[in-house]
């Protein structure tokens, strides 16, 4: 059995990662014609730059690059910036009425958002369609799971270390920021790797957001599959998903260690 | 960091002591942790989170639509017209269904993946970084990619030799659609279940096999009911990440055949996008309230989880 054991693996991953990756890849450099139908055949002449290129100006790749950075770089920052204030309170006063906040605070990890009020409220305050309503939508949604995960882990860090500077006359903004966030580094890594996996693929509250009035990744990836499912343009909806996942295959090939460790250290101790 | 520690815990009976004195502790947090740090965190929850959720309870019983700029209280109205006509109960179930399935393909081969990549080789390395792709993906990729592959003349039926609609079946192809999404997650719960398995000492099995138990005995009696924690992670969050899926199936089947695959929220996006802003409403909050009810036994595990850190 175990000598079985690497070729099991290597056919498994051939046929269960492998194939639908092939399919992408080689529907990609194909004509239209030839991608009416997608296969697993070889095209019979490689064109995948030009569908690139068709794709990179029809799916407005940089505006679409550009809005997707533009929401998720500050969505990331408010929340480990306000989430890891809040938690580091919680986890150090435990009071009653903490005890509630607390509570409060965690449900969004498993209640459902209300995404068609939302729009009407970001209406009301004159934020529709907007990158700042966006953001903060996609913060609220989150800062559950920043603040579950950062509480948890303050608590496993002695107190001595904070005692030690509020001794020698520290204020708490200065014993926040030049103690306790250095030593959330590991938590906020994990919550860092899985804030972005959520927002910079997110479609379904996009849609409801901003969705016609700014470009993101996946927004405009449903809008040419959207208009190539009608005309058949397999091979421009396979262009852009191989642009839209480079950049991930690069994270994923340079900092897989990081990812991983990342993944795991929030969830199974 | 254990040395500053140490060398704290020294210094520390010179001062007050702040443990018998719990007023006065209380008084020493306030300062050194003030209740302020608090607000920007639950202010964005509040406005963006909390306040939409109450207005979920309010707008549910109007007539909001996009037709006409006036709301009026209608009652109970949206949501007996959506039980009247099957729907309500049809969205719910197919929910259910397809959150029960993703949640049992995940974890039996999130399983099954660990099980087999257990030990550190290079190949198995390599082999968890190729799981891990799908789960890095954009879920509508995902979708667009499956629906090429189980076109009825797509490369699948051609690899098998068969001609069957994957896609395009009542019954079954609510079943295939849970196997993608379990497809794209499955890396995430290998993850996890081989965390799990790290923590477990070797001796702990080796003791059995001394024992006499078999490879398989050993695995089970011991290793398996050592792995509960990672079972309770994995089954919670693909339960529930289910109950809010979208992407994949608005990729794959749209909701089709003959909405057999349409879950709330596909329900709720297409409803929105037709302009019946109140009805949306109404089955945003039955998923709001399908959750809640099934979250109580989820957030106690979570606590439970948090208290064992």
């Amino acid at each position: 059995m175990r000598k079985a054991q690497p070729f099991a693996v290597t056919a498994l991953v051939l046929v269960v990662i492998g194939i639908p990756l092939w399919l992408v890849v080689v529907t990609a450099g194909k004509s239209q014609g030839e991608a009416l139908n997608p296969d697993l055949s070889l095209p019979q002449h490689w064109q995948l730059l030009e569908n690139l290129r068709q794709v990179w100006t029809e799916g407005e790749v940089p505006a679409a690059f550009f809005g997707s950075l533009l929401v998720v770089v500050p969505t990331v920052a408010l929340l480990l910036t306000f989430g890891s204030m809040a938690a580091w309170v919680l986890a150090r006063r435990a009071t009653r009425l903490n005890a509630v906040l607390y509570a409060l605070g965690i449900s969004g990890i498993v209640l459902p958002p209300a995404v068609v009020t939302v729009v009407l409220l970001l209406r009301q305050l004159g934020l529709a369609g907007s990158a700042i309503g966006m953001i903060g939508v996609y913060t609220g949604i989150y800062l559950s799971t920043v603040i579950f995960f950062v509480t948890g882990f303050v608590r496993t860090i002695p107190p001595a270390l904070e005692e030690a500077a509020q001794i020698d006359g520290a204020g708490p903004v200065m014993v926040f920021w030049r103690i306790v966030l250095p030593l959330l580094r590991p938590v906020l890594a994990t919550a860092t790797i899985l804030i972005c996996l959520y927002v910079w693929n997110d479609v379904f509250y996009a849609f409801f957001v901003v969705g016609g009035r700014l470009d993101t990744l996946p927004l405009n990836l449903f809008r040419v599959a959207s208009a190539g499912l009608y005309l058949n343009n397999w091979h421009l909806i396979f262009a852009y998903v191989v642009l839209m996942s480079l950049p991930l295959v690069v994270v994923l090939a340079v900092a897989q260690r990081k990812i991983i460790s990342g993944i795991t250290g929030g969830a199974v101790k | 960091m254990s040395v500053t520690s140490s060398a704290v815990r020294e210094r520390s009976p010179a001062r007050p002591l702040p443990v018998p004195e719990p007023p006065r502790r209380n008084h020493i947090r306030r300062q050194t942790h003030p209740m302020w740090f608090l607000a920007p965190a639950f202010a964005i929850l509040l406005v963006f989170f909390f306040l939409p959720t109450v207005f979920n309870f309010v707008y549910a019983f109007t007539d909001w639509s996009g037709f006409k700029s006036a709301i009026n209280p209608v009652g109970f109205d949206n949501f007996a017209q959506l039980a009247s006509d099957g729907t309500l109960l049809r969205a719910v179930r197919i929910t259910l269904v397809y959150a029960v399935l993703v949640a049992l393909f995940q974890n039996l081969f999130g399983f099954g993946l660990a099980v087999l990549l257990e030990r550190d080789t290079t190949l198995n390395r390599v082999a968890r970084i190729f799981f891990l792709v799908p789960v890095l993906m954009s879920a509508l990729a995902v979708g667009y990619i499956f629906q090429a592959l189980l076109k009825p003349q797509g490369s699948l039926n051609h690899l098998l030799g068969i001609d069957y609609a994957w896609l395009g079946d009542t019954t079954w192809t609510i079943v295939v659609v849970a196997v993608i999404h379990a497809w794209k997650w499955m890396g995430l719960s290998m993850l996890i279940y081989l965390a799990g398995l790290k923590t477990i000492p070797e001796d702990l099995v080796e003791a059995a096999r001394i024992d006499g138990a078999s490879r398989m005995k050993a695995f089970w009696s011991i290793k398996f009911p050592l792995l509960a924690p990672a079972v309770t992670f994995n089954v919670a969050t693909a339960l529930l990440g289910s109950m809010n899926g979208f992407d994949i199936v608005q990729a794959t089947t749209g909701g089709g055949p003959a909405r057999t695959t349409e879950i709330l929220n596909i329900f709720i996006y297409r409803t929105f996008g037709q302009g019946l802003f109140a009805q949306a409403t109404a089955m945003s909050l039955v998923l709001f309230l399908l959750v809640a009810l099934l979250a109580f036994p989820v957030i106690r595990t979570l606590r439970g989880r948090e208290a064992a850190l």
